[in-house]
């Protein structure tokens, strides 16, 4: 997938993990999606999505594509991110766990696996800050933000953990709106994160 | 099953699970150091089972479901998902596996089969399956069954990739020949395939399957690897080839970073780079046809 229409163009990181999911939705929202294996493929882009996946095998491997380092440049010069379910592990500043490689770019703790093993995987009804009704949360095997700092708005809780922040040009969500047909989150990282006007 | 609002064991629930290990490779191994070298190599998961097939094959014998003071310890060693084997149609070793909170069960024709006419009812568990298919008949038939993800089936224990290429083939054409058939056609391919009709034309409308479709069964170098994620897998098992190589650790991360990069023929090239000694293989042809594991199950 390279990049020639005039439209935005956002990035899907795709080390591995549900890749397709998101560049479908994004396809059905009128942008362009683009497949981010190495740091070039990241010029020019409005946003990047950390997608869901094993947040322990795409930490190794953003060390050793070098995109780790690529990435976070990309959010410090002011591009937006957006993590899901292994994005938002990556994305924090901490981990409860053992130590893997992380974009901390997120003043945040994170619990990996949070929820459990796969069989307490579930899906429940969410409120959200800035939703007008509940989006319907898929967590797997799903993190949760153990505790968040300064600059960190919350905007979603599943009995007091935090499943869904923002900051400045970040946010994440510790389920996975991909695997939904609703857009809404979609919309909101394209038009509230990215500043990127849609009709 | 609903609690506190949550729902627990919904098929999306199921096969979102597989949809996020794709793009990644799954492991065989037989204790917690195995599943260390797997897990810092890059694996998204491991399959922990007593014996790789490559013994199965040597050792003969009754192959069942392992002992869970095995599975748990290597669930206390990583903290990426563990799978774990149970026979075919053994719905009580499955029982078991879920009792112990394994993250995906195999009902693998890996293992002697309890059962030779019924699958498990799959459907029945919230944890999730994956199940081997020969093409897109059987796939089908095992999501209908409710597996949650398909994994070609290859030839275990082999180290010969041509039966994995086989069956990839066979599923993957299949899917492009029902995507071209017109609506009235579809009730009469069904029962050619002998799969569900609402199955077939989920397929036929999407133009692929409803589940994630990996590969198994004889991949033994990155080369292999790219190979079949060329010809459509969105993943790969890779069982007897890690573990009965020269250098497992050396040839995990090589085979992780070649279905990354399965595109890239110099990424594939740079992995395969002094690799030391893959395991011995085996010769379909001098298989005997008891010795054929693809033909368990149906």
């Amino acid at each position: 997938m390279v990049g020639n229409g005039d439209g935005p163009r956002i990035g899907i990181l795709a080390l591995q993990g549900d890749v397709r999911e998101h560049a479908e939705i994004l396809r059905r929202l009128g942008v362009e999606p683009v497949e981010v294996r190495t740091e070039g493929d990241l010029a020019g882009l409005a946003g990047v999505i950390v997608p869901g996946g094993e947040s322990t095998t795409i930490g190794k491997m953003l060390v050793s594509s070098g995109l780790l380092d690529g990435l976070r440049g990309y959010f410090y010069r002011g591009g937006p991110v957006w993590g899901t379910c292994a994005g938002m592990v990556l994305a924090a500043s901490a981990t409860t766990g053992p130590r893997q490689p992380l974009l901390g770019v997120m003043n945040a703790l994170v619990e990996r696996n949070g929820f459990g093993r796969q069989v307490h995987s579930f899906e429940k009804d969410l409120d959200v800050e800035g939703f007008d009704a509940p989006f319907t949360g898929v967590f797997i095997r799903a993190p949760f933000f153990e505790d968040v700092g300064p600059g960190v708005e919350v905007l979603s809780e599943v009995e007091g953990k935090v499943v869904a922040a923002r900051g400045e040009n970040i946010l994440v969500t510790a389920f996975h709106p991909e695997l939904t047909d609703d857009t809404r989150f979609h919309e909101y990282f394209l038009e509230e994160v990215c500043g990127i006007e849609r009709s | 099953m609903a609690e506190n609002g949550r729902l627990t064991g919904t098929f999306r629930v199921k096969s979102g699970m597989a949809q996020m290990l794709k793009g990644g490779v799954i492991m065989d191994v037989v204790d917690a150091e195995q599943a260390k070298i797997a897990e810092d190599s890059g694996a998204v998961a491991v399959m922990a089972l007593e014996r790789v097939p490559a013994d199965i094959r040597a050792d003969g014998g009754v192959a069942r479901m392992s002992d869970p003071e095995m599975i748990s310890g290597i669930q206390e060693a990583v903290s990426i998902p563990v799978m774990a084997k149970a026979r075919i149609g053994h719905f009580v070793e499955a029982q078991v596996l879920e009792a112990l909170e394994v993250d995906y069960i195999d009902e693998s024709e890996v293992l002697t089969p309890a059962d030779e006419k019924h699958h498990i009812d799959k459907a029945a568990f919230e944890i999730p399956f994956v199940c081997g298919a020969t093409n897109l008949g059987e796939a089908l038939r095992r999501i209908g069954e409710g597996a949650a993800m398909i994994r070609s089936k290859g030839e275990a224990g082999t180290g010969n990739v041509v039966e994995a290429v086989r069956h990839m083939r066979a599923i993957v054409g299949g899917i492009r020949r029902l995507s071209v058939l017109e609506e009235d056609e579809l009730m009469s391919e069904a029962k050619e395939l002998r799969a569900p009709y609402e199955l077939v034309r989920w397929v036929a409308q999407n133009g692929r399957l409803p589940v994630v479709l990996f590969t198994a069964g004889g991949i033994a170098t990155p080369s292999d690897a790219a190979l079949m994620m060329q010809l459509g897998a969105d993943g790969v098992f890779v069982g007897s080839g890690i573990f009965k190589s020269g250098d497992p650790a050396l040839r995990a991360r090589a085979i992780v970073k070649a279905t990354t990069h399965f595109k890239d023929a110099k990424a594939v090239a740079e992995a395969s780079r002094g690799l030391g000694e893959a395991m011995v293989g085996r010769e379909m042809g001098d298989l005997k046809a008891e010795e054929r594991l693809a033909t368990r199950g149906w």
